[in-house]
């Protein structure tokens, strides 16, 4: 931006403001810029009469109130000392709810009444383009609005990433997610699964669009890749902070062959002291059919209840112990021949 | 002047701490900054007609340890701009960053176009160039200047401006000092806006707890449940806090304890500056009774305190005597109670004293959720009146009246958009205050029961006449608005990025404007290029203020004249808050000049 420009401008500005006449020792350029094209714009070009009387300094003068507290002056007669709140404000007053005992009663100012004139249509706020031109205040004002509300922002969350030692069978298990957009629209990854080290692992990613229904609520769809299995689902959920403090989550999955299963999470965080947190925790799983080569029975397929005490070394970086009780359902725990059970969980909660 | 870097070489931390912080942390602060200033009057920093100032990167050292910082003309805080009422003066402003940059003088009634908002009043200066404000100076007072691009404030980009009026003040404290408080952490500000939108309660480490309820701490168990149920946290008072800020006074922290020098017996006058990007303080000075003179520069007729809350932004002048040859703290505790600026009054350096220890932090209250009348747990002094007439805005808007009188169905749903016709339905709105009540009478969240005379906006009389004092022409209601979960924050409902028309005002008319504050936060909001009258029961002595303090679940009301023809910004000045969303422009146009 040219600099002079931009002075000359503003020289130019305030002439046409005709501040000149009510500032006392104000010197003005007096050079205008030779070729300007743009027509000094009309609305700052008439004089404003108020501005004069927007000035409160000159009345002070005379006698300051901290000089007639100090017993230096005398504070005009009309001012009352400043006492206690008033009861009743003068606005109240107006409306005939109390009775103004305000010693400056003299209804002008801000007691007197509300009027009811329309507002004014509003316009573009670019009165700045006059000034400085819309090339160079689009960009500003783009920015501007993006910087304010707008901007984008990433979460990586890991809640649950532990070890579960079950004497030389130990296994493994890790439920996180990550999100990244603005407040309203994010795209929300998910993963969780467990297994034995040496055997078998299951689990899943899911990818998302999500997006805020409420203050405190997402609805989420998307698909769900499983890993240890050739399957896919389309997926739909809602997840939020419900009433209680209560995190909760319920997602329902249609796989590839037309299976129709869901989830239902929630976990509580109970602070103990302020770095010391309790998270009780509860996963259920059903399925509206029975799946036989995923060895998932009809109704509800397992569940898992956890608690699990976490110590908040940094916000973001908190071991925990917890224990974890693991089982499978009905036909379930048939396909599986596993009937589950409970075990210590050692693990961290992280999120950056 | 002895570089930092050398005086950091020569000794160690302790060393430094030892022999007085105020060594080291005084080198690269401006004369009036200075811990054993024997006052500003002595030696302004800048002024006169051009004044030069260069925003760059640089070190600054708070409590002996060295912090990264942006500032000007080296110093943090900016150097005092000493300007003199009537003069004309040219600020030459060089931006040496990277990154664009801008100053804003907040509370100078200055042409729009040179009030430095970029995207509203200019363009913004540009990386490595030099951008010259000019501007007549038609007040005097304290005020103060700082960045309105990004999150710059937060990194040391703020300083004082004092203006002498243009009739020379005889009976003026010949003593005066200025007192910047100011919050600083060693997280990048983009760090902090990112933690808090990924965990609105991020920094609070004064949460209930489980082992304070079975100590008999904070709310019993009934209480927690019910505010559980409505996902409302009550030891949310503060979203930035002293477990990640250090508060300063001048630039200087409490182990610095910035020192001013008094002769006892005499009056000295501080110019109070709230320059912190998200903490609202609470100064006291214990011994010392406080006579306000000034609020946001202009004359107050004189009301004696203990104690006052001083939001963000806000510029209060008071004047003190200490009597004693003895040393006298300044306390300003952050209003959760995280943490404390100190500094020290004292007739010779080197003095210093002890800091009063942290007064427990405060609880939101049901009023504080804009439970008005109808609070219960709340412990705070209600206003008589607010019991009969607690939506007297709702009166004037006139269609907005239902809830005014039936007290008796009343709905007290938290989210009942009905009783904020103004507001979008949006992620944005957590909660809807349904009685919210003129707080205006009420010293502060937490103040209520201190044990002395805390300041109230009710207690504020202008000194001289209002200049307007006309009846409004029409009324105008706006909502503050939030989600903690979220982190989001917005006037009725729209942030920023989603408004799609400006808040319009013509030319000279004046306009009763209600703010409603729907969460349980204070919000300390400004309007640039004006002042408007707090409607506070002072007719045509109101105070006059450019930014105001809306309490949790409260209304603040004031009568604006809007005679600065233009765009002006008009947000939240919790830094994040604005951030996040809460600001929108305020357009003033000649009558009859249509709609551009």
């Amino acid at each position: 931006m040219s600099v002079t420009l931009a002075l000359a401008l503003a020289a130019a500005q305030m002439q046409g403001m005709d501040h000149a006449g009510h500032m006392p020792g104000m010197t003005m350029p007096m050079h205008r810029p030779a070729a300007t094209p743009k027509p000094k714009p009309r609305a700052v070009k008439r004089p404003t009469r108020h501005r004069a009387t927007a000035m409160p300094m000159p009345e002070v003068a005379a006698c300051s109130p901290e000089h007639a507290a100090m017993g230096h002056c005398e504070a005009p007669a009309s001012i009352p000392a400043t006492g206690p709140s008033e009861p009743c404000p003068p606005e109240h007053a107006a409306m005939g709810h109390c009775t103004a005992a305000s010693r400056d009663a003299m209804a002008s100012g801000t007691a007197l009444p509300v009027g009811n004139a329309p507002a004014p249509a509003a316009p573009a706020p670019i009165y700045a383009d006059r000034v400085w031109g819309a090339g160079a205040m689009a960009p500003a004002r783009a920015r501007l609005r993006q910087e304010h509300g707008g901007m984008t922002f990433t979460q990586v969350m890991l809640n649950i990433a532990e070890l579960q030692p079950r004497g030389g069978r130990d296994g493994y298990r890790w439920d996180g997610a990550a999100w990244f957009g603005g407040d309203v629209d994010r795209l929300v990854v998910k993963s969780e699964g467990d297994g034995r080290f040496g055997t078998r692992t299951s689990g899943e990613v899911q990818a998302l669009y999500s997006r805020a229904i409420g203050p405190y609520f997402n609805v989420q769809g998307g698909v769900r890749q499983d890993i240890g299995a050739n399957r896919r689902y389309a997926v739909a959920g809602v997840e939020g902070l419900a009433p209680y403090w209560f995190d909760v989550e319920a997602t329902a999955f249609v796989s590839d062959h037309g299976d129709v299963l869901a989830r239902v999470e929630g976990y509580y965080d109970q602070r103990i002291t302020q770095r010391l947190i309790l998270q009780p925790r509860a996963e259920l799983n059903l399925s509206a059919q029975q799946v036989v080569q995923d060895r998932i029975g009809a109704g509800l397929v397992d569940a898992e209840l956890g608690v699990r005490l976490r110590y908040e070394l940094h916000r973001e970086f908190a071991p925990y112990v917890g224990v974890s009780w693991e089982r499978a359902f009905g036909a379930t725990r048939r396909l599986r021949g596993d009937d589950g059970g409970a075990v210590v969980a050692l693990g961290v909660r992280a999120w950056f | 002047m002895t570089s930092d870097h050398d005086t950091a070489a020569r000794f160690g931390r302790r060393d430094l701490l030892r022999a007085g912080g105020v060594l080291a942390a005084s080198a690269c602060a401006p004369t009036w900054a200075q811990s054993g200033s024997a006052g500003i009057a002595a030696r302004p920093e800048v002024s006169g007609d051009d004044i030069h100032l260069r925003i760059a990167h640089q070190m600054m050292t708070i409590d002996g340890r060295r912090r990264h910082a942006i500032g000007i003309n080296g110093s943090v805080p900016a150097p005092l701009i000493r300007l003199r009422e009537g003069q004309t003066v040219r600020l030459h402003v060089e931006n040496a960053l990277d990154e664009e940059s801008s100053i804003h003088w907040h509370g100078l009634l200055v042409p729009f176009h040179m009030d430095g908002v970029p995207g509203v009043s200019f363009p913004g200066i540009a990386p490595r160039s030099t951008f010259t404000y000019q501007f007549p100076v038609k007040q005097a007072g304290t005020y103060w200047y700082h960045s309105h691009s990004g999150l710059q404030e937060q990194m040391g980009l703020y300083g004082p401006i004092v203006i002498d009026p243009a009739t020379p003040d005889a009976a003026a404290p010949a003593r005066e000092h200025v007192i910047l408080l100011s919050d600083h952490s060693q997280l990048h500000p983009h760090t902090i806006f990112r933690k808090l939108k990924q965990q609105g309660g991020y920094f609070n480490y004064q949460k209930q707890t489980l082992a304070g309820l079975l100590a008999g701490r904070d709310q019993p168990a009934g209480e927690r449940r019910a505010w559980g149920k409505m996902r409302m946290d009550p030891a949310d008072i503060a979203d930035v806090t002293a477990a990640t800020y250090t508060y300063l006074v001048n630039g200087h922290g409490p182990r610095d304890q910035w020192t001013g020098l008094f002769a006892p017996g005499e009056r000295v006058r501080l110019r109070l500056v709230n320059a912190s990007a998200m903490t609202t303080f609470n100064v006291r000075l214990p011994g010392l009774a406080m006579t306000v003179v000034a609020a946001d520069g202009l004359a107050l007729r004189p009301v004696t305190v203990d104690e006052l809350q001083i939001a963000v932004a806000e510029t209060y002048d008071v004047i003190v005597t200490p009597d004693d040859d003895r040393a006298y703290a300044l306390v300003a505790e952050s209003v959760d109670r995280s943490g404390m600026a100190l500094a020290t009054l004292a007739p010779r350096v080197g003095m210093r004293t002890a800091a009063p220890p942290l007064r427990p932090r405060p609880l939101a209250t049901m009023k504080d959720m804009g439970m008005g009348a109808m609070a219960m747990g709340g412990g705070e002094a209600t206003p008589a009146h607010d019991m009969t007439d607690h939506d007297m805005a709702g009166h004037q808007m006139g269609g907005h009246a239902a809830a005014g009188h039936e007290m008796g169905a009343m709905n007290h749903s938290m989210r009942d958009f009905a009783n904020a016709p103004e507001v979008k339905r949006s992620p944005t709105v957590q909660t809807i205050a349904p009685m919210p009540v003129d707080r205006t009478g009420e010293p502060g969240q937490g103040l209520a029961d201190v044990g002395h005379r805390v300041l109230t906006y009710r207690d504020l009389v202008a000194a001289a006449r209002n200049p307007d004092v006309r009846a409004p022409d029409r009324a105008l209601r706006i909502h503050l608005t939030g989600n903690m979960e979220r982190y989001m924050w917005a006037f009725d409902g729209e942030k920023l990025n989603e408004v799609t028309a400006p808040f319009a005002f013509l030319e000279n008319e004046r306009v009763r404007v209600t703010l409603v504050n729907d969460t349980m936060m204070g919000h300390p909001i400004h309007l640039h290029g004006h002042y408007f009258e707090l409607v506070t029961g002072h007719g045509e002595h109101a105070p006059r203020k450019h930014t105001v303090q809306v309490q949790p679940g409260g209304t603040v009301t004031f009568d604006l004249t809007a005679d600065a023809v233009g765009d002006w910004a008009f947000h939240c000045h919790m830094l994040y808050h604005m951030h996040a969303g809460m600001m929108q422009v305020v357009t003033v146009r000649p009558r009859g000049e249509g709609a551009a």
